[in-house]
């Protein structure tokens, strides 16, 4: 071996372990990456998380409005890819959109808030199913109803099933209340964020 | 398939921000870093599948350099000595910190070849295609830089070449 070689491995390695800027400094750069995106109009998808009694939640939204809300045990990495694939793979964690619907899910564990004031972004879900979401939310705090009377409600009393999976689908749990609906015996059903989520909230929300 | 953009800057915002750093100094490389990742961020859906990030991401770089380059010169302020700058690339006066301060005295040419492929990874047929020239161009450049690093190294630091 020439020196020349050695020399050039030994500065190269200095180079490759040089000066990897440290934590804070991706974060002011994340900052103002979340900053400039939201202004150039191409942040199409907006995340966050944040902690709740019923664990940790993703939050989600595109220009138009909240798109997402996705409990823990759906793996949010699995759940950022779908976003991708189903809408735009423009999507930074910048917590700023979510501020308000953040806000008021904490207000809702707190019990201080009964229903939802907040823009939704219906495009994760079509026909039958948006049907039986855009109805959820009629469903008052504390009140249940069962799967087949839903289906009656929203015009097609034979679908139960289909009320059934369009619950299970529902992209925006906890805001779109799906958590409302169970069996026409009183039993639970089935749940997005398993059925311990699901009693806590009508626990939560019949203790008032 | 394709990640959330999201991974593609927590996953290699470090390793560009090193290379702006390398290319257009430590105090212009957040703005080079800002508008690499802004425009890549606008590219991205039309960026194919198979495409290597690594080498999109420097290729935008490099773009994004030059025209912060081009504003240096015009601008022309005589820099005579090294500034001050605050520690957070690593311990200061640290050996790797020294090296990091002579990478900025190369000529443009070297600069980039040595950050494009030391610190951003790219073969050198990669380089040749962002720089312009040939492949052997290219390395001839790396080359040169990092002789004339250890030189310069070598030389502000007796034991340097050897540690």
């Amino acid at each position: 071996m020439n020196t020349d070689t050695d020399g050039e491995l030994e500065i190269s390695d200095l180079l490759a372990n040089t000066a990897l800027p440290s934590a804070e400094t991706m974060e002011r750069l994340h900052r103002r990456l979340e900053e400039s995106a939201q202004q150039a109009g191409i942040l199409d998808i907006a995340y966050t998380t944040m902690d709740t009694p019923v664990g940790t939640l993703l939050l989600a939204a595109t220009e138009k409005g909240l798109v997402r809300v996705a409990y823990e045990n759906e793996d949010l990495d699995k759940v950022l890819d779908t976003l991708g694939t189903k809408i735009s793979r423009r999507i930074l964690k910048a917590p700023k959109r979510l501020d308000t619907a953040a806000f008021e899910i904490d207000e809702y564990f707190e019990r201080k808030r009964k229903t939802f004031d907040l823009t939704l972004d219906l495009s994760l879900s079509s026909g039958f199913r948006q049907l039986v979401q855009k109805h959820l939310p009629q469903i008052g705090y504390g009140m249940t109803e069962s799967y087949k009377q839903v289906a009656a409600i929203v015009g097609n009393p034979k679908a139960v099933r289909a009320v059934g999976s369009a619950c299970a689908t529902n992209p925006l749990p906890i805001v779109v209340p799906c958590h409302r609906v169970l069996r026409t015996d009183g039993t639970l059903g089935g749940y997005i964020g398993g059925l311990a989520a699901k009693t806590a909230l009508l626990n939560m929300e019949a203790a008032v | 398939m394709k990640k959330p953009f999201e991974n593609v800057v927590a996953e290699h915002g470090p390793m560009v921000l090193r290379v702006c750093r390398a290319v257009v100094g430590f105090d212009d490389a957040d703005d080079a870093w800002s508008e690499t990742f802004i425009s890549a961020m606008k590219a991205y859906p039309a960026l194919p599948d198979d495409a290597n990030i690594e080498a999109w991401l420097v290729t935008i770089a490099h773009r994004k350099a030059i025209d912060i380059i081009r504003v240096q010169k015009r601008i022309a302020i005589p820099v005579d000595e090294v500034p001050d700058r605050p520690s957070s690339i690593g311990v200061p006066g640290s050996t790797d910190h020294e090296v990091w301060d002579y990478v900025k005295f190369l000529p443009e040419k070297q600069r980039q070849a040595v950050a494009y492929h030391f610190l951003g990874g790219l073969p050198y047929g990669e380089i040749a295609e962002t720089l312009g020239g040939t492949t052997a161009a290219a390395r001839r450049a790396a080359a040169d830089g990092i002789k004339s690093l250890r030189k310069t190294f070598a030389g502000q630091d007796s034991k340097g070449a050897s540690q």
